[in-house]
């Protein structure tokens, strides 16, 4: 069961909880799903290649297999209190680039979210 | 071959049941916090500090969180304060369910301030809210100041850091202001307090904190019932 998978790596469980979702998706469309593609923003803490190995483990020998993961990464984005800028942060500069206040506030890069199926009518 | 969207969250049955709990902390006035660190930063021993500190009576209950043993309940249980320990047998952090679980066998309304520490680890408890008000997450200087920078997802979700240990200053390489500097970059709305647990220097801030969180005015949340939210089937 995917619950009782090892979790020492917390993307173990996030794999997990994938599965589940992809597991009720499939009923729902009847369909096979062939691949799922996910959003992970760089502050949420998830490791790409770990998921992408814990996915493959917890999928193979299930009813599931094949089934691909598409990772998207999304950047850490603040805005600016001060004038609105919305903005990309890199190399952990979080001072607005247009107007220099350092009064900003985190608008993205904490997502972990599914976008998208690929489904096969069965 | 067809792309269908499917646009949820990942871990959305996680942030159900800690919406679900965060709703029942409301209901009851419960202040709710979850501390994360790094293994050996010294949660467990400022949480001995701060229930020592504590008047008899005072509404506070730990939840504490292991892979294995149930050595930091057994620490945290002679302060005459309800602690229970969640001993997840190999997750490496605490998810909204096992919260949901260890709950159900105490009065809710009974407790004012709930104190959860996490399993020691600077990445995994992250990504999984457990309903708390606030999160705090602790950096004791024998860990070097640029853990904000290579934990940024960790930091960049904390309400307040503890800079803990600091009666090591003295023979440790930390450079205070760094740390300060890194925190503030990561999490510029994160408040900071210095703390040594050994020598009792700025466990009065710890506290202050605390009970500014545990006087916030009580709001009433709507929705689904306690019982259920707390004790229903999961």
């Amino acid at each position: 069961m995917i619950e009782e998978a090892p979790r020492l790596m917390h993307e173990m469980s996030i794999a997990g909880s994938m599965l589940e979702a992809v597991r009720a998706e499939a009923a729902r469309h009847n369909a096979h799903v062939l691949a799922v593609g996910v959003k992970i923003g760089e502050l949420a803490g998830v490791d790409s290649e770990s998921l992408l190995f814990c996915f493959d483990a917890l999928v193979q020998d299930t009813d599931l297999a094949p089934l691909s993961l598409q990772i998207e990464r999304l950047p850490w984005r603040n805005r600016c209190r001060q004038c609105a800028q919305d903005f990309a942060v890199q190399e952990y500069r979080t001072e607005c680039p247009q107007c220099g206040s350092p009064d900003t506030e985190a608008a993205g890069g904490q997502e972990l979210e599914f976008a998208y199926m690929e489904i096969e009518e069965t | 071959m067809t792309r269908v969207p499917l646009e949820r969250k990942v871990l959305n049955e996680n942030d159900r049941l800690a919406a679900d709990l965060r709703q029942a902390f409301l209901r009851y006035g419960t202040r709710c916090v979850n501390l994360i660190s790094s293994p050996g930063s010294g949660k467990t021993m400022l949480l001995e500090r701060t229930l020592e500190s504590f008047e008899p009576g005072r509404r506070v209950a730990v939840l504490t969180g292991d892979i294995q043993t149930d050595n930091d309940a057994q620490r945290l249980a002679r302060y005459g304060f309800p602690v229970r320990q969640i001993t997840t047998g190999g997750a490496c952090h605490l998810d909204a369910r096992m919260v949901t679980q260890a709950l159900a066998e105490w009065q809710p309304d009974a407790i004012d301030l709930l104190l959860i520490e996490n399993v020691g680890n600077l990445v995994c408890p992250t990504s999984y809210d457990l309903g708390e008000e606030a999160r705090v997450v602790l950096l004791s200087v024998t860990e070097g100041e640029d853990k904000p920078l290579k934990y940024p997802a960790t930091f960049h979700r904390a309400d307040l850091v503890v800079l803990n240990k600091v009666d090591l200053l003295p023979y440790v390489p930390f450079r205070m202001e760094l740390a300060r500097e890194y925190i503030r970059r990561v999490q510029p709305d994160a408040e900071i307090v210095e703390v040594s647990s050994t020598t009792g220097v700025g466990l009065d801030a710890w506290r202050r904190w605390l009970d500014a969180k545990a006087s916030v005015e009580q709001t009433f949340g709507s929705g689904r019932p306690l019982d259920r939210a707390l004790q229903g089937p999961l």
